[in-house]
């Protein structure tokens, strides 16, 4: 599969409200596992669950957006623990969600995305709230996130997004996946440790 | 003008710039633990990589560990399998394990500290949040996810963009009664739980001068809960009378040379931040989160925020943390009815933790309220060794705690110590979020180890200040 991540197409989800924690999107009870298998259904399932108790649907129970593929989201979306499950869950979800765009993102979540591939640009809350209602109005419209023109589309409405400069140019170039980048350097690495005292028993 | 830890010690540790414009960046030290690390050995074996650098990796296992028996096989035969992994990787890589069977096992950001793995001007890694515990020795302290732990075992580096530096002074005296969980709690309702985002902090000023490392690692611990993903202190004197005679610290012949090198490493007094902030230590009283988020508090003698009294774009969170939580706008904190207690975590699972609270109740005939089920685990099974020592078992269990064995246990209840349905539980951990304590719908009050102690006698948060000032048998 080609690895740039230049223009991600699909429909839309959105799961609104501010600081959604990684407990709250994959509780602690499922990383008692060594794989990252079969994650996907157990996304955001406490929530859900409460929800259903309420007499409410979840976006992620809700059919009209059973094959979305792009995510939208609020401020410091995945705060809290630093585990990959969270966004190992998100992708692993229904067909698979492939980007996701927020006001903001807590930064160990943003680079564990990174790490998996998965663009997540930003938007300002004027911007998130019309693109989220334009995603709840129509889940059948198509949505574009676009990382050349930092644009999102949604149906006939395009808003612009933000991305760091380096991790935009990961996506672009595919270059995410970042082992094999690292490892080409390991001269340089061990050129680095020698300089460090501590690494060396303080000689 | 000069610069601060932080720029130092990425730069002494940069390897190389990389096209993408971030940096490749050498981690000194990366600590392992059984959950987020098996995907990343099972990478590195199906690829075919070694590990290169496997003395700067080291491993324990904490989050799974049952805190009633540890016995192996362990009854969870998920945690029993994750254990075992764990074991494989470890012995296959050449890493070294602190294991339960040789007495060396804890929470994996207090055994770093305790065997002096943990050391000023390192940067240090672990698939795990609070990490930046550690920036209480003058490290760069991060968590990660389980892609980067195979990076690092890799390659022993990461691909990492430069943070912004936000110096947070807390000057003055702290009132009696007030403690390292109070500031950082303080600081986290300030700044907010997002405020610290693109910011590595360093925490600085009288209060922190005066702190003990262990008081440092409680601060350094909830940076993440500020939205930070690391947050130091400069190290000192303090700093270097911990570190001295401990397993992995510098050799005395060579300690004033490491000295020399930390003391190069520490903010110039002309540094230059991205941002400062000041607060008074005075102006901070013991502290209990009444929400959802780390951010969701109150000073104990406070009553809860009005839903108006926030932005437009805030009411709804505040909202659903009022209704998961059942408070009521406008009432008191006090007087709130607890379920359980926890003490422990590696925010509040070190010696001087359960010190304090032992001067608070022994020998007073305190008992744990006929309704409260009170837990003490030590963060490590060195703290509790040491609290067997000095007596504080007996003391716990005389007052109707429980004393186990060391785990993460109900900070995130991967382990068998969880809330059941609604239960509202004192804590010395550091998360409240929905779920947090295993239970969906339980509820979580954060504070100090002594205002859960002092709760779990009254039965009911109360201030820990007042409560223990009572003459012994005065309706206690």
């Amino acid at each position: 599969m080609d690895p740039r991540r230049i223009r991600i197409t699909g429909t839309g989800i959105a799961v609104r409200g501010n600081d959604i924690d990684t407990d709250r999107i994959i509780p602690a009870r499922y990383l008692r596992c060594v794989t990252f298998d079969g994650l996907g259904e157990h996304a955001f399932e406490d929530d859900r669950a409460q929800l259903k108790a309420k007499g409410q649907v979840h976006p992620f129970d809700d059919p009209r957006f059973a094959g979305a593929e792009v995510l939208f989201v609020n401020k410091n979306f995945g705060c809290g623990s630093s585990r990959e499950h969270a966004p190992q869950s998100i992708m692993r979800w229904g067909r698979g969600i492939k980007a996701i765009v927020g006001e903001s993102f807590s930064e160990i979540f943003f680079g564990n995305c990174v790490a998996l591939g998965i663009p997540a640009p930003t938007a300002s809350e004027a911007d998130m709230a019309q693109m989220m209602s334009a995603v709840e109005a129509n889940s059948a419209a198509p949505v574009t996130v676009d990382l050349e023109t930092l644009t999102v589309t949604v149906g006939e409405h395009s808003w612009p997004v933000k991305m760091a400069e380096g991790p935009r140019r990961q996506f672009l170039e595919g270059k995410w996946d970042s082992t094999a980048e690292l490892m080409e350097a390991m001269d340089q690495v061990a050129a680095t440790a020698a300089r460090l005292p501590y690494m060396n028993g303080w000689k | 003008m000069g610069r601060n830890l932080y720029e130092k010690v990425f730069d002494l540790h940069t390897v190389r710039r990389l096209p993408s414009g971030q940096y490749q960046v050498l981690m000194g030290l990366q600590m392992i633990h059984e959950v987020t690390s098996p995907q990343a050995f099972a990478a590195i074996r199906e690829r075919g990589w070694k590990v290169p650098y496997p003395h700067r990796n080291f491993a324990t296992v904490d989050h799974i560990i049952p805190t009633d028996s540890q016995q192996r096989p362990l009854s969870d035969p998920l945690a029993e399998e994750m254990l075992q992994h764990l074991e494989r990787n470890t012995a296959d890589f050449g890493i070294r394990f602190f294991s339960p069977e040789r007495g060396e096992q804890g929470i994996v950001h207090m055994v770093g500290p305790e065997t002096g793995l943990t050391q000023p001007g390192m940067t240090i890694c672990c698939g795990d949040s609070h990490t930046a515990t550690h920036g209480a020795f003058g490290a760069l302290a991060f968590g990660i996810g389980t892609s980067q732990v195979r990076d690092v075992l890799a390659t022993q580096t990461l691909a990492l963009g430069k943070l912004k530096v936000r110096r947070i002074e807390v000057n003055g005296r702290l009132r009696p009664g007030v403690y390292a969980k109070d500031v950082i709690l303080y600081i986290i309702r300030k700044l907010g739980v997002n405020g610290g985002v693109g910011y590595a902090y360093e925490y600085a000023g009288e209060v922190f001068d005066g702190f003990s490392m262990e008081e440092r690692m409680t601060v350094c611990n909830m940076s993440i809960e500020g939205g930070a993903r690391c947050g130091y202190v400069n190290p000192d004197q303090t700093t270097y009378d911990y570190l001295r005679g401990r397993e992995y610290a510098p050799p005395p012949e060579a300690w004033d040379r490491a000295v020399a090198w930390w003391e190069s490493i520490k903010s110039d007094a002309d540094a230059s931040y991205d941002d400062v902030v000041r607060f008074d230590a005075s102006d901070i009283e013991p502290i209990v989160t009444w929400g959802i988020t780390p951010g969701q508090s109150v000073g104990v003698s406070e009553n809860l925020p009005y839903v108006r009294d926030f932005p437009e774009a805030e009411r709804p969170n505040i909202a659903e943390a009022l209704e998961f939580m059942d408070f009521r706008e406008g009432q008191p904190i006090k007087g709130t009815r607890i379920d359980v207690a926890f003490l422990g975590s590696c925010t509040n699972g070190r010696i001087s933790d359960f010190e304090e609270v032992v001067r608070m109740i022994e020998g007073r005939g305190l008992r744990v309220a006929p309704h409260v089920r009170a837990i003490v685990v030590p963060g490590s099974m060195s703290v509790k060794r040491e609290m067997i020592r000095r007596g504080y078992d007996k003391v716990f269990t005389e007052a109707g705690f429980e004393f186990r064995e060391a785990g993460c246990s109900m900070c995130l209840a991967m382990n068998p110590d969880k809330l059941k349905g609604r239960e509202v539980c004192a804590s010395s951990s550091n998360r409240n979020f929905k779920g947090r304590q295993g239970s969906p719908t339980g509820r979580t009050l954060l504070m100090s180890p002594v205002m859960v102690a002092a709760a779990a006698i009254a039965g009911e948060v109360v201030d820990a200040r007042e409560f223990f000032a009572a003459p012994v048998g005065a309706g206690v």
